[in-house]
């Protein structure tokens, strides 16, 4: 195997363990949208990070914390609904990142690259920031598990018993940004949410617990990176919306397959 | 008598601009049922939401003794089909360290044994119920607040759950809060009533509750002629709180 090609498949498998878990998150907790915000914002995270010269993915980083909490400042105000109010921020991240690129002239940005992926393009270094990032991430989700979960079936239950609600929603908008400041490489910012979602999604029907429905997505993503790369490299396909079309084939196919239990 | 479990006093909400909760008293004391009565729209879930610290009160002030375990259970519970949780998992989602026994035991306890590896999104209005009420157990709670206990269960199975926290006050000693828009299925089951219309419009026991002007001004004559049946213990207001008592209530206990 070519060495490029196992960098872009370890770093998309790496992508795919973490973004399965969390996605189940997204899913459960009606986040998709949230998520696409966040996703949106990084490229405005970019913007200022080439602006400011401080790395990418922690430019990425801070871009999205910075609108999630903008986001709950915003919705304290209970005048727009929550949808609304992100696709004001999603749309205006996105365009002032955009805006902010045509300021750095002398610049040349790959645009498409971090829109759409550029998973064949991916380094040692991206490697390796992938997998100890996403060893994080799913350390930290292990962690919050039951808390987690205890406010995604009711927050004021959970409130009652004791949980920080506040905190650990936090948590998870945070763990959220590092997967979007992840995964922007692999699939582009356009289409982390799919990458979020659809493993999620197809994981479902194949589920009686969360436990089950999360490593089941884990794995999907898995499988939508191994047949997204292999067939991107045989029909010459732009690599990260390979690997979307091979999740949303799998999302399909589990359609076909008669439901258990 | 030791301090009450929970006491509210003069406590004040307001949202945008209307007044949600005016001046409300109440207290619950160890062992005792407390139930809160009053038409929808009254404060009756925001007023529990205040009890529990769920809102902070623009004023007043709520007391809950110190360390005091509560069991909660919410009006309203909605789990997406998405999220595959069967009643097993959702009961172990009350709090670390929660072992099997524990969780078969609290659902004995409430009747819903055979619901255990049943799809949380599949069971009867009454099972979901009674599920909560055992989430709730778990927390071996000194309080047990309930909203809407009986909502999205047949009249039979009403009168059953009624029993059912009545045998568990027994049993465990606790107390308990309730929500109820029904007085007259809530009546045998408690102790002490609050009608509650954004002010306390009185309270008691349930009995002299039934017959008070403010009640019956506010649910109608047709549930009043289900309920005055008695005519004596006219003098028979308990005082919860001599701040948010209304003219209305003292006039009734002179009368």
């Amino acid at each position: 195997m070519d060495e490029f090609l196992l960098r872009a498949l370890l770093a998309g498998l790496g992508v795919a363990l973490v973004a399965g878990p969390l996605g189940a998150f997204v899913v459960w907790r009606r986040m998709a949208y949230f998520g696409d915000t966040l996703a949106h914002s990084a490229l405005l995270g970019v913007a200022l990070a080439y602006l400011l010269s401080i790395d990418l993915n922690l430019g990425v980083l801070i871009t999205c914390v910075a609108v999630a909490l903008i986001l709950l400042a915003l919705q304290r105000q209970q005048r727009l609904a929550s949808d609304t109010l992100l696709g004001i921020l999603a749309h205006t991240a996105l365009s002032l990142g955009l805006v902010t690129l045509a300021f750095l002239e002398t610049l040349r940005v790959d645009l498409m690259g971090f829109l759409f992926g550029d998973i064949l393009a991916v380094g040692w270094r991206d490697v390796a920031l992938i997998w100890a990032g996403g060893l994080v991430v799913l350390g930290a989700l292990a962690l919050l598990w039951r808390p987690l979960l205890a406010i995604t079936v009711h927050e004021e239950l959970a409130q009652v018993e004791g949980v920080p609600v506040v905190r650990v929603r936090l948590a998870l908008t945070l763990l959220l940004a590092v997967v979007v400041a992840l995964a922007m490489k692999v699939v582009g910012i356009l289409l982390i949410t799919s990458l979020l979602i659809i493993p999620a999604a197809a994981a479902r029907r194949f589920s009686r617990t969360p436990e089950a429905m999360a490593a089941l997505a884990a794995l999907a993503g898995c499988l939508a990176v191994a047949g997204g790369l292999a067939g991107s490299l045989r029909l010459d396909t732009p690599a990260g919306p390979s690997v979307v079309v091979a999740a949303a084939l799998l999302f399909a196919l589990t359609g076909l397959v008669p439901r258990r239990g | 008598m030791s301090a009450p479990l929970l006491e509210a006093r003069e406590v004040v909400l307001g949202f945008a601009g209307r007044r949600v909760l005016d001046r409300v008293g109440l207290v619950v004391n160890e062992g005792e049922i407390v139930t809160l009565i009053g038409p929808n729209g009254a404060g009756k879930s925001t007023l529990v939401r205040v009890l529990l610290g769920l809102i902070a009160p623009d004023a007043g002030h709520v007391a809950r003794r110190p360390g005091l375990r509560v069991g909660y259970m919410p009006q309203r519970l909605a789990v997406d089909p998405v999220l595959p949780l069967t009643v097993r998992r959702f009961l172990r989602l009350a709090g670390r360290g929660i072992d099997a026994a524990a969780l078969t035991a609290a659902l004995r306890e409430v009747g819903a044994e055979h619901v255990i590896d049943t799809p949380l999104q599949s069971v009867s209005g009454g099972e979901l119920q009674r599920v909560m009420l055992a989430r709730a157990l778990l927390r071996r709670p000194q309080l047990l607040v309930l909203d809407e206990p009986v909502q999205g269960v047949d009249v039979t199975g009403q009168a059953e759950l009624y029993r059912l926290i009545g045998e568990l006050r027994a049993r465990r000693g606790c107390g308990v809060l309730m929500v109820s828009h029904d007085l007259h299925l809530v009546m045998a089951a408690t102790d002490h009533v609050v009608c509650l219309n954004t002010h306390v419009c009185c309270s008691g026991h349930p009995e002299s509750v039934s017959r008070h002007p403010e009640y019956l001004r506010l649910f109608g004559p047709r549930e009043a002629a289900a309920l005055a049946v008695y005519t004596h213990h006219h003098d028979h207001v308990h005082g919860v709180d001599g701040h948010v008592h209304t003219v209305a209530c003292r006039e009734r206990g002179h009368g």
